[in-house]
């Protein structure tokens, strides 16, 4: 069984290939980082997996099911979770609100329940909040339980939507860029706790990144790809020491 | 200062999160409890009115206030109400029978409502919403075997267990149950996953969906629960009239409604209160204020919308929290005085926030 496989996507917004034939598997359990160029189509493959995109050609499997025409909001009952390289939380709730949002897929109360708020719904809500819990006690976040999102920093925020996909209980993580942003320190944070991810949750990563120290620490197989196009696959050294990627990111030697 | 210690998780569920909660709801309860004791016959049926109008903001709070889906046709839905209501009287029901019933139907209404609307955000949908409320205006004049068309249609006094509610205070007590049950249900939702889900989809359509919200669903839902609200407001409506007309609901109501919840505060239950207390009072003040003003200004046609208008924009501009806003931040000067800073609510700019699809 293939955990995750991309096989000949291709996306088309007009005239403009954005993504064309690209190709990839992840393995369960490891850590698969997508680099290129700004444009070169990252974001787009990660939209095409959380099915905000549509496909024009090609078939993505998650665990042997076909997700390539599920509706956006089915994706994540699967297992796949994901971040954005721009924060999208809920600006006017609390920390501890947007996890909340986080575990929406385990709540299986219905609106009748919900206006009534039944002795059942209030025992679901308990154990949410201790799931929840436990995301802010893997993320060190116990101090902006209470704080609304849009009184946080930069690097906070990112890390509250990280914890936000956690709560989901994924099985495949996707982070569009989780450390863009971050001084050092907080990259180097957001390092040890992608290993964590993948070593105490034992969650698969699809990750989209520019830092190639971060890359090369926690990636276990790198896919490089510009114009939408596939340009290496290998591990962090490979894919950096690859002469087509080297001319995509700083051109080619004149040699006239 | 008050300093909650949090020793279970009980405690950001509960309702009444501590005792200065049980005091201070308790003494507003004992006050509108005595007040049919204590007030004027016409104050007891004006407060009776701002209780309706303020179940009525409590269902506008839903899907303007915590769901971000703007409505200017909210009058359709008390409209549905109050003629469900009359009519269901008409046929022999029980007013305890067709009240509920009166708000059902609203809700269906507006579950159906929702459903070509899903997809609209914004101005759009606030559009198609004035458009929906025109056609019901339109469906009531010209259904006249239920409705009665132009002609119109009585309301009795409410009747329970067969004694006749015609006495002010009566009614009084009637809308004030109601009002409790709403704010109860209003208080569940917001704490419920139901509630969540709404505020998420406000805050972010597309992070809403990528955690697994169904928006077509919440947003019908959403609508649904506004609709049994307003229907509820809209039922009770009818009889403070005692006689329905199609006029009764038009557009000025629809945005007198959208006032309330906006000059009461956005996303917050005491707003749609507050809102509902300040329209309610506005025309009496009005009405009080024509008579020291010189008669070409106080006779002035047009003079309330307009005045409605001004106060909408001037609330939009200076107070966008709205009166609870300003409940806040003045329950903070108190606490912190005298250390209140004056920037401590000063709005700042944001430039994280992007537009774009990533």
């Amino acid at each position: 069984m293939t955990f995750f496989k991309a096989e000949n996507v291709s996306i088309e917004f007009g005239g403009i290939k954005a993504v064309n034939n690209v190709s990839f598997d992840v393995e369960e359990g490891s850590i698969y980082t997508i680099v290129g160029p700004n444009g070169a189509g990252k974001t787009t493959i990660f939209n095409i997996i959380s099915r905000i995109y549509n496909l024009t050609r090609g078939k993505i499997t998650f665990e042997d099911k076909d997700i390539t025409h599920l509706p956006t909001h089915q994706v994540v009952q699967l297992g796949i979770a994901r971040t954005f390289q721009n924060i999208e939380l809920f600006e006017h709730a609390t920390v501890l609100h947007n996890l909340l949002i986080g575990r929406h897929i385990h709540c299986k109360s219905g609106i009748l329940s919900d206006l009534l708020f039944l002795p059942s719904v209030k025992r679901m809500e308990l154990e949410h909040r201790r799931r929840v819990e436990d995301v802010i006690d893997f993320l060190d976040l116990q101090h902006y339980r209470d704080q609304l999102i849009q009184n946080l920093p930069y690097g906070v925020r990112k890390i509250v939507e990280l914890g936000r996909a956690l709560c989901t209980d994924p099985k495949l993580l996707l982070l569009d860029e989780p450390a863009s942003g971050l001084n050092v320190d907080e990259t180097e944070d957001m390092a040890f706790w992608i290993d964590d991810i993948k070593k105490l949750l034992g969650i698969t990563v699809i990750m989209v990144e520019h830092n190639m120290a971060l890359v090369s620490q926690v990636s276990d197989k790198v896919l490089a790809i510009n114009y939408g196009e596939k340009l290496a696959e290998g591990t962090a050294r490979e894919v950096q020491e690859d002469h087509e990627v080297i001319k995509a990111y700083l051109g080619e030697e004149d040699v006239g | 200062m008050r300093i909650i210690f949090k020793t279970s998780y009980l405690q950001d569920i509960k309702l009444l999160k501590h005792s200065g909660y049980i005091f201070w709801y308790g003494l507003l309860l004992a006050a509108v409890l005595i007040a049919p004791a204590a007030l004027d016959e016409f104050y007891i049926g004006e407060m009776a009115f701002i209780f309706v109008y303020a179940i009525a903001g409590l269902g506008l709070m839903i899907p303007v206030g915590f769901t971000g889906l703007p409505s200017l046709g909210h009058a359709a839905f008390m409209a549905v109400g109050a003629y469900a209501n009359a009519y269901f009287l008409n046929q022999g029901f029980p007013f305890l029978v067709s009240v509920p019933l009166a708000a059902i139907i609203s809700a269906a209404v507006g579950g159906m409502i929702a459903i070509p609307l899903k997809r609209m955000t914004g101005i759009y949908f606030a559009i198609a919403t004035l458009a929906f409320a025109i056609i019901v205006e339109e469906i009531i004049v010209h259904w006249k075997s239920v409705t009665g068309g132009n002609g119109g249609m009585a309301v009795d006094y409410p009747v329970i267990f067969g004694k006749e509610m015609d006495e002010t205070w009566q009614f009084y007590f009637i809308c004030l149950a109601f009002l409790l049950i709403v704010l109860y249900l209003t208080l569940n939702l917001i704490r419920s996953p139901t509630g969540r889900a709404f505020i998420a989809i406000r805050d972010s359509e597309i992070s809403a969906e990528s955690m697994g919200i169904n928006l077509s669903i919440y947003k019908i839902k959403s609508f649904a629960v506004s609709g049994l609200f307003t229907g509820l407001a809209g039922a009770l409506f009818a009889h403070r009239l005692a006689f329905l007309a199609p006029d009764a609901f038009n557009f000025l109501l629809s945005v007198q409604l959208l006032m309330m919840v906006v000059i009461g505060g956005l996303g917050t239950v005491h707003g749609a209160i507050f809102g509902a207390i300040f329209v309610g009072l506005l025309p009496q003040t009005i009405a009080i204020a024509k008579d020291f003003l010189p008669p070409a200004i106080g006779e002035f046609p047009g003079l309330e919308p307009g005045l409605f208008g001004v106060i909408l924009v001037l609330f939009i501009i200076f107070e966008p929290m709205g009166l609870y806003g300003r409940w806040l931040k003045f329950k903070l000067f108190l606490e912190m005085f005298p250390l209140y800073r004056k920037a401590t609510f000063k709005r700042q700019k944001s430039y994280l926030k992007t537009e774009r699809v990533q």
